[in-house]
């Protein structure tokens, strides 16, 4: 295992994000811990590495933005931005995530095992996201692919201007955006479920979930509408 | 960007701390709004007096016979407490009304930070390290108290354009964000009699809720008020001689994080505001919800 724990009570962010970001050999450490994060800013950015980091505490902005490869966890709530742009990899927040979780993600799974608040996973591009409890108004917002998978209830707004991403939601949705409908659940979107479900730790059935889509009504200029511009 | 901490004591036993706690809180956030820094401290109640903070820029000239001077204009004894570029006036409430109208005569140049039972207002240009240090903000005690850093935006960077902003008796704002139609809204206020210090669009928050609250609206309602007239971005924290109030707009872009204990209740930009308060760890931890008026009152 060779764990090793850096204390930003000692350590630069700076230093604590070089030492991550080294590539790493067999010889070094794979398992780190990060303590005294005390909500700071970008902590574990950039890694590029199958390392497994753990930060005991919550963090501040930006938390493990565009991760690859490494697997992050968070023993406490994340900061706006959390995972954002993350290509690859595994990032996990046991408490609450803030606004914009998981923005822009294009891999990797994220994890938020309590509630996220607004726009959780805009512009998502291939990420997958599961949270456990409830998300915030103008979630999904231009998302263009991946899966949102929501245990809990979905804010206003949910999915507005979509492309292709799927969303999942157990409880309840407050609004859909424009051009975000329910779909039919098939039994490919079960099976997505099912894996996501389990790789994050979520008790849950895929039956229990409703589908949101695109209705793909916003992709082309309608020429109707050409006098109101 | 801007940076607001904010603290709600509920035990008393921790009343003496508020300004220390705050302090901390207030530095933390320097980097949120390094340009200016104010806090405003609610103490203590003593019955029938009124406290007038005040602000001179040459407070050795200004100050100097000011007790004297006021008292005799207004025919009653006033007291004055020295704090660097403030100055807190005591007077009883039957003459407070007079010492306000004597201080625009007997010393035009003073600027009134705020008046109240409780409130006293300090804020500067500057680290907001600094600001706290000369006023020794760490020493002052109280039953809650609000503190802001400046990153402005929307108008100059001066004593009068920091926050807190103090439109009616014991009550203040703090703001994070920007709003759009202050112009036109603060033409309306003055209309019904508000007075604005500054173009400042925080100001004219702070005079909204003062107006709809001399329309006999409570905090709550003039908060719930303020969804419908106001347009742009803002987290508010508002104080009261009760208590405090948080209010996000709809689209919630400006960060706001709180705390609660058995001891207290805080607010802060971010979660590092608040992370050496006494607890923290064990306090229950969440982001307050868009268009949603929150309030504490002892």
């Amino acid at each position: 295992m060779n764990l090793q724990i850096i204390d930003m009570a000692h350590v630069s962010l700076r230093e604590l994000n070089t030492t991550l970001q080294k590539p790493g050999d067999a010889s070094e450490a794979t398992n780190w811990e990060v303590i005294n994060s005390k909500g700071s800013h970008a902590i574990a950015v950039g890694l590029d590495a199958p390392i497994d980091v753990t930060i005991k505490g919550s963090t501040g902005y930006y938390c493990a933005g565009m991760n690859k490869q490494a697997t992050i966890r968070v023993k406490g709530s994340a900061g706006p931005g959390v995972a954002e742009n993350m290509m690859s990899g595994t990032v996990i927040i046991d408490g609450d995530a803030s606004q914009y979780a998981g923005a822009t993600g294009h891999g990797g799974l994220l994890v938020i095992k309590g509630n996220a608040s607004s726009r959780c996973g805009i512009s998502m591009k291939g990420i997958d996201i599961v949270v456990h409890g409830n998300i915030g108004h103008m979630s999904a917002f231009m998302a263009q692919s991946g899966n949102l998978v929501v245990l809990g209830d979905a804010g206003d707004a949910l999915g507005d201007s979509l492309y292709e991403a799927r969303l999942f939601v157990r409880g309840k949705v407050k609004s859909l955006g424009a051009d975000c409908v329910e779909k039919e659940m098939r039994p490919e979107h079960i099976a997505i479920l099912k894996d996501l479900l389990a790789r994050s730790g979520a008790d849950a059935k895929p039956e229990e979930f409703k589908r949101y889509g695109s209705a793909r009504q916003l992709y082309n200029f309608h020429i109707d509408n050409a006098s109101n511009y | 960007m801007c940076g607001i901490v904010g603290l709600f004591i509920k035990d008393p036993s921790l009343r003496p701390e508020l300004g220390s706690m705050l302090t901390d809180m207030l530095i933390t956030m320097s980097d949120r709004g390094p340009d200016s820094a104010g806090i405003a401290i609610y103490g203590v109640d003593t019955d029938n007096r009124t406290k007038i903070t005040v602000q001179s820029n040459a407070p050795e000239v200004e100050f100097a016979g000011l007790d004297s001077d006021l008292g005799d204009a207004i025919s009653g004894p006033v007291s004055m407490r020295i704090n660097d570029t403030h100055a807190v006036l005591e007077m009883s409430d039957d003459i407070a009304a007079a010492a306000r109208e004597a201080l625009a005569e007997i010393r035009p140049s003073l600027r009134i930070m705020s008046a109240g039972d409780i409130i006293e207002i300090y804020k500067e240009v500057g680290l907001p390290k600094d600001v706290a240090a000369r006023f020794q903000l760490s020493q002052m005690g109280g039953s809650h108290g609000i503190g802001h850093t400046r990153m402005a935006t929307e108008s100059a960077v001066t004593t009068m354009g920091a926050h807190p902003f103090s439109t009616g008796p014991d009550q203040c704002l703090v703001h994070n964000g920007s709003l759009s139609n202050h112009n036109s809204l603060r033409r309306k206020l003055i209309r019904n009699g508000m007075v604005f210090e500054t173009d400042n669009d925080s100001e004219v928050a702070a005079a909204y809720l003062t107006d709809k609250m001399r329309q006999g609206c409570n905090l709550g309602e003039a908060m719930e008020a303020s969804l419908q007239d106001l347009d742009g971005f803002f987290t508010f924290v508002i104080g009261t001689k009760a208590g405090f109030g948080v209010l996000r707009d709809p689209i919630a872009c400006k960060p706001a994080v709180m705390a609660e204990t058995a001891q207290y209740v805080a607010f802060g930009s971010e979660y590092r505001a608040l992370v050496n308060l006494p607890g923290i760890d064990a306090a229950r931890v969440w982001e307050p919800e868009p268009a949603t008026v929150y309030f504490w009152e002892h």
